[in-house]
């Protein structure tokens, strides 16, 4: 029998990732590859880059396509079967809503960001990386589009997304996000995105938030993110990879990797606040609270990453002890936050029923039954009166993560956390110190982002002189696309659909 | 105390038998089930052995092929024909 001729994993792997460039003779490389060196990351040899999975561009083609056939396969079921029908709640597809206008637009920006990454770097292997991920995040793009869109039939606010990541004041938190890594050089991008977010922290997305749409009925959901989620164990492993490479390089790279570990950690988790309040208030049905989450993917997860970095030298990134004393209260800062702005969202907000308050106190304890039942039961008692609570002024926000400064100081969750920073004798507000370090390093940076409540009241926002034309400048209809649940036209539609169902029959066990 | 680390997968039958195979060659593995998925976690380190999973599943099997079902893991890896293990190193 003839001997297997076939090239094993390894060989495959260092057959079609080496020796597939060249030293430039007409042009010097550094200008060839003019942002690889600026940041001040020592590369002595870039041979020593290597995917762990060995995932060769062959292979990935086969694999993706296949994932491709499988998911079309299920988004055609779906929607030939009024899958809308089987979600636990219309109140649900706020959910669908915010990661549509505020989390696909991030992966188109990652499919940028990555191709801009991969043509910076001069070895090869790093460059196969990127493409791949630059591919990926284009088809995560398409596919949460191609699956949104059954639900842009028959639900309102999710019209005109594009229009609105540009425009609406609450999206320009997860922008500033990614433009802020954009606009750094390659490395810092990649440790930014593929370690920090993608490695760190995108578990809590993709994890607990997938498998509650899941328990919610969203099969279009659940089967993009699913199907997204297999490319992103990829990222993440890419994620690790480069980190270790940097630090294996040089020594050099060490402190300047942990900055950026310091700085995008906590920029990931105060993104992530829109994601804890995902799970906590908009889904209906819920499978496991932010507080837990972030025990297990951080606490127990996360660390257990660091203390394997810490023979390079590198420890837990700053201020994390802040982000675990604030476990038990961002997202129910963040959604009484949301709740009274409603009137400038492109999504409704509420106020939970019983059992999902009984749920919080189960998972939040005493602070939950203090701190914030009594406010929101406050909230819900004015709406009975006819009052429901909208402020119709614009927040003041962040000057770095771009969130309302709303969040608490870390030992005393009564007191508003405010850090107003200096640079070149303007004043600047921060929510938290982990916020105001990032100003304070690169102040020349962030002092350049436009804050958009500023703006609005400018007269940026086509001239809007309230937020009732500012929500019609984006395109939002009052009360339909906008404010509160109960009473809007999705909550009557859903109403009214499920009357028309048929009643579900009792099956032969339950009624013997 | 040693670190975890963790495998995620789809909880549908084309995983199941990574699953098991993963379950049946590490002692210390424990799969746990939210909707949707089950997330193994194990002390230290965890196999995938391509023979177990071919064993379970009743046909060849490339390693590379998890990618199909794969949601998340932690942990460095080291893959090669036979065996795709993740490790912390501390």
């Amino acid at each position: 029998m003839a001997k297997d001729k076939r090239m094993g994993l390894k060989e495959k792997y260092a057959v079609m990732t080496r020796g597939l460039d060249w030293e430039t003779s007409y042009q010097p490389m550094d200008d060839v590859f003019p942002y690889d060196k600026y940041e001040g990351i020592k590369i002595l040899d870039w041979d020593k880059w290597a995917d762990p999975f060995r995932l060769t561009m062959d292979a990935y083609w086969k694999y993706q396509s296949e994932k491709e056939r499988k998911l079309y396969a299920i988004l055609d079921a779906f929607q030939q079967n009024n899958g809308q029908l089987n979600i636990s709640d219309a109140r649900y597809m706020n959910a669908v809503k915010l990661w549509l206008q505020g989390i696909t637009p991030l992966e188109y920006a990652a499919h940028r960001g990555f191709a801009h990454a991969g043509r910076s770097f001069r070895g090869a292997a790093a460059r196969v990386a990127c493409q791949m991920q630059s591919i990926d995040e284009m088809r995560h793009a398409q596919t949460q589009l191609h699956a949104f869109s059954h639900y842009n039939k028959f639900f309102n606010g999710m019209h005109g997304f594009a229009h609105l990541r540009d425009r609406a004041w609450y999206l320009s938190i997860p922008k500033s996000f990614f433009e802020d890594a954009m606009s750094a050089g390659p490395f810092e991008f990649v440790t930014s995105i593929s370690f920090a977010f993608e490695y760190v922290l995108t578990n809590l997305l993709f994890m607990p938030f997938v498998s509650g749409a899941a328990y919610n009925g969203d099969m279009a959901t659940t089967t993009f993110g699913f199907s997204a989620q297999s490319d992103e164990s990829r990222h993440m492993t890419l994620g690790l990879e480069v980190v270790k490479f940097m630090l294996e390089q040089h020594e050099d790279n060490v402190p300047i990797v942990q900055a950026w570990l310091d700085k995008w950690f906590w920029r990931g988790y105060r993104l992530l606040a829109l994601v804890g309040t995902m799970m906590d208030y908009m889904l209906p049905k819920k499978v496991m609270s932010w507080k837990e989450a972030w025990e297990i993917y951080w606490e127990e997860n996360g660390i257990a990453l660091f203390n394997d970095l810490s023979r390079y030298g590198i420890r837990l990134p700053k201020h994390h002890e802040v982000a675990t004393k604030e476990k038990g209260r961002v997202t129910h800062e963040l959604w009484s936050t949301l709740y009274q702005y409603g009137n400038a969202l492109g999504l409704h907000t509420w106020v939970p029923e019983d059992e999902e308050l009984d749920w919080m106190s189960e998972k939040y304890g005493e602070l939950f039954d203090t701190m914030y039942r009594p406010r929101l039961l406050h909230f819900r008692a004015q709406e009975e009166t006819g009052k429901r609570y909208f402020n119709n002024r614009l927040p003041m926000v962040c000057q770095v993560c771009q969130i309302p400064v709303f969040f608490t100081e870390p030992d005393d969750p009564q007191t508003q956390c405010v850090r107003i920073v200096e640079w070149a004798d303007t004043k600047h507000h921060c929510c938290s110190d982990g916020c105001a370090d990032i100003f304070n390093r690169e102040p020349e940076k962030y002092v350049q982002a436009l804050i958009p409540p500023q703006q609005i009241y400018r007269g940026e926002a086509g001239g809007a002189r309230d937020i009732f034309e500012y929500a019609e400048w984006l395109h939002l209809v009052k009360d339909v696309d906008t404010g509160e649940y109960h009473g809007s036209p999705d909550h009557l539609n859903w109403e009214a659909w499920k009357a028309e169902l048929p009643t579900p029959q009792a099956n032969s066990d339950e009624a013997a | 105390m040693v670190d975890k680390v963790f495998i995620a997968f789809q909880n549908n039958s084309e995983a199941q038998p990574i699953v098991d195979a993963i379950l049946a060659d590490n002692a210390e593995a424990v799969a746990n089930e939210t909707p949707g998925i089950v997330k193994i976690d194990c002390p230290g380190r965890l196999v995938v052995r391509r023979a177990t999973v071919e064993e379970k599943m009743g046909r060849e099997f490339d390693l590379q092929e998890i990618h199909i079902s794969l949601i998340s893991l932690g942990g460095n890896i080291d893959e090669d024909d036979d065996e795709f293990v993740l490790a912390w190193n501390s």
